[in-house]
């Protein structure tokens, strides 16, 4: 995963937490924390997609914000193209920004009503860019190009677009100052069906003619699958399974993956009628008081005694594939690593359908 | 499912339209179905397609005006529910229909425990003691897979999880033992693995209890997992309607089959673009004169601007809106 070799890492994440204080009592004082994301690391690479799934209080919203400084960081260090963003001061901050942007799930709370399309996506124009009226026009009108909206709208408010079209001024705002980097937080989430792919296709198109990285969030595992290189599965604030996306989908190994890419409806009447489903009892615990020992060991149906004691390690499992189970060993530990028969064992047990 | 058994449900030629500022709306324009003892049928539809609003017309859950139910009829046990008075259809709503919301937040009460809101029901139409309704709520809370059910009827709605307020909302539902089930949207708000614990208690409360049930929703996959028969919805009108096989193996309508290409599979191979349904649904501001798909469809010709087409036969329970005809058998390509 910290190869520089063949292609680099644009965005490294590295121990990363969010923890959003909970204050309580007369005197409001600080008596908990909601360890929304705790402790996750991952590396996006250049060009790449990499998914981020969960179920919603997951945290990986949390994690896109973050990652962009929407909030401030709790702890551990976020580089973007070789700048620590986590501890940047607001000015040098403001300086990197435009090459970090974000794609919203609502295109309805993300976009001013009383803004006109130019207006909203020249705004970051504005603030950024020492550009004349007539070139920043120029260029609103080169980006409506690039998503696919007709000039003549230029002078039109949000609330006189579809849903599709208001996402297609979100991604036009969102390229405005030629980012790098883009944090695509549910884009899709709030479109019909029939637009999904319309609105999937043109971040693909972009990505591809302009280089682009993503990070990629979203419940929608299907279009995760269509979409991204490499896919993160958070749970309860940590990710637990960080695999190539072939990989992941047609052999999860952490028990919640599996149960998560189980639960997915197919559409296909004879798959659905025959396909073996993990149902998972119970809900999400509370991430103001997440279980001791593994965040899953509450729900997961192969727990054992030692996941209730100790937390597991995200470890790399094969090239590539980080698992953090203790029952998912290495497939090849190298000599003189912890391992052997009893190792074996549990591979089989962790690989299981 | 058994087929000549009478109908429980029979819907013919339904129109609602509702009176705008900005002129007139019409989200259902001309539906029929019916829907069979036991059977499960799948409402499949965008976002303004008029599924929800078709089943909301037929158990008058609409506000008059805005809402004009302009024409139809709604044949529910040999009886036509939209000449009955009001007072009449409620105690059919609470008996015979069972309703089922999307948000299980907002259409449970806040301040009411959950064991009031299940034995409301019982008490006004079963005409149950206190103690009876309660005994009975008890049971329904257990039907629906919540533990510890006699305690839990003193919790209120904001002490259970999305996906338990969720099978509250179908103990209410199943409460007067109905006939028919309408689920709008049920599992939408909530999370994969939540919804397939809903869906693995549909499953197993239909073998139990074999209501008739309909299903409204946009995700597809739900549908294949759940339904028996599906009825496709585009700008307020069924499009196509066939049984479940049937529909995903040879669907005709060119929108049913646009829909199906273009969604992304969790297995099989993976196309490297997905296929675009171009435009936007559309603005049903007058009643239909033209096929409400021609302006997206790949197969339109003259006659699709002229006149809106008729739901015809195709197959055994197949029937499908279009004046084009594909080739039959066509296998829509899994990408």
């Amino acid at each position: 995963m910290r190869d520089e070799g063949t292609s680099r890492a644009l965005v490294r994440v590295t121990d990363l937490r969010k923890h959003f204080p909970i204050h309580s009592g007369l005197l409001r004082r600080h008596t908990g924390d909601v360890k929304a994301v705790d402790g996750v690391t991952f590396d996006i690479l250049e060009g790449e997609t990499l998914g981020l799934v969960g179920e919603s209080g997951c945290g990986k919203s949390t994690v896109g914000r973050t990652l962009l400084r929407l909030y401030e960081v709790t702890s551990g260090s976020v580089v973007i193209d070789g700048t620590d963003i986590a501890s940047l001061p607001p000015e040098a901050l403001r300086q990197v920004r435009p090459k970090m942007q974000m794609v919203f799930q609502d295109p309805q709370a993300s976009l001013n009503p009383r803004m006109t399309l130019a207006q909203i996506i020249a705004e970051p124009l504005d603030e950024h860019t020492e550009l004349s009226r007539a070139e920043k026009l120029e260029r609103v009108h080169e980006l409506m190009d690039q998503v696919g909206l007709n000039r003549r709208f230029a002078n039109r408010f949000p609330h006189e677009f579809s849903g599709g079209q208001r996402q297609r001024i979100g991604i036009a705002r969102a390229l405005a100052l030629n980012p790098r980097f883009i944090v695509c937080d549910e884009p899709i989430a709030a479109l019909d069906v029939s637009i999904q792919a319309q609105v999937v296709n043109l971040l693909e198109d972009l990505q591809e003619s302009l280089g682009l990285t993503y990070l990629f969030i979203s419940h929608d595992l299907s279009m995760v699958r269509h979409i991204a290189d490499r896919v993160a599965v958070m749970y309860l604030g940590k990710i637990v399974e960080l695999s190539p996306r072939d990989a992941l989908y047609a052999r999860p190994l952490h028990p919640y993956a599996k149960a998560l890419l189980s639960a997915v409806p197919e559409p296909d009447p004879a798959t659905e009628a025959t396909r073996r489903r993990i149902i998972l009892t119970g809900d999400v615990p509370s991430p103001a008081n997440p279980p001791q020992g593994c965040n899953f060991c509450t729900r997961c149906p192969e727990v054992q005694p030692l996941c209730r004691e100790v937390e597991p390690p995200l470890i790399e499992v094969s090239p590539g594939r980080q698992v953090a189970c203790h029952f998912v060993q290495p497939e090849n530990p190298p000599a003189g690593a912890p391992g052997g028969p009893e190792a074996n064992e549990r591979i089989q047990q962790g690989a299981g359908p | 499912m058994p087929d000549g058994a009478p109908p429980v449900l029979d819907v013919r030629g339904l129109k609602t339209v509702f009176r705008t500022r900005g002129g007139e709306v019409h989200a259902v324009n001309s539906v029929s179905f019916d829907l069979r003892p036991g059977e499960l049928l799948g409402v499949v539809g965008e976002s303004g397609s008029g599924k929800s609003v078709t089943m909301m017309s037929l158990i008058g859950l609409l506000p008059q005006p805005p809402a004009d139910i302009r024409a139809g009829e709604v044949f529910l046990a040999g009886r036509d529910i939209l000449k009955v008075d009001p007072e009449e259809l409620r105690a059919i709503r609470g008996r015979q229909i069972g309703f089922i919301f999307q948000d299980p937040m907002t259409s449970l009460n806040p301040v009411y425990t959950v064991g009031m809101q299940i034995m409301e029901p019982l008490r006004v139409h079963l005409g149950l003691s206190k103690a009876q309704a309660e005994t009975r709520a008890a049971e329904l809370l257990d039907l629906v897979g919540i533990p510890d059910a006699r305690k839990r009827l003193k919790s209120y709605p904001h002490q259970f999880s999305g996906g338990m307020r969720q099978r509250v909302m179908i103990a209410i539902a199943l409460a007067c033992d109905p006939k028919v089930l309408i689920a709008d949207e049920p599992t939408t708000a909530l999370d994969v693995t939540i919804q397939a614990q809903i869906l693995e208690l549909v499953r197993d409360l239909r073998q139990k209890l074999g209501m008739a049930i309909i299903w409204i929703t946009h995700d597809l996959g739900v549908i294949a997992g759940i339904a028996d028969r599906v009825m496709v919805m585009y700008g307020g009108q069924v499009v196509e309607q066939a049984p479940v096989a049937e529909l995903f193996a040879h669907p005709r309508h060119p929108y049913t089959r646009a829909l199906l290409q273009t969604i992304p599979h969790l297995t099989g191979s993976r196309s490297a673009r997905l296929r675009v349904i171009e435009g936007q649904p559309p603005i049903m501001s007058g009643p239909p004169e033209a096929c409400p798909f021609r302006a997206r469809c790949t197969h339109a010709f003259d006659r699709c601007h002229l006149e809106n087409p008729e739901r015809r036969p195709v197959g055994i329970g197949h029937d499908v809106a279009c004046h084009w005809s594909p080739p039959v058998a066509v296998e829509v390509a899994h990408a």
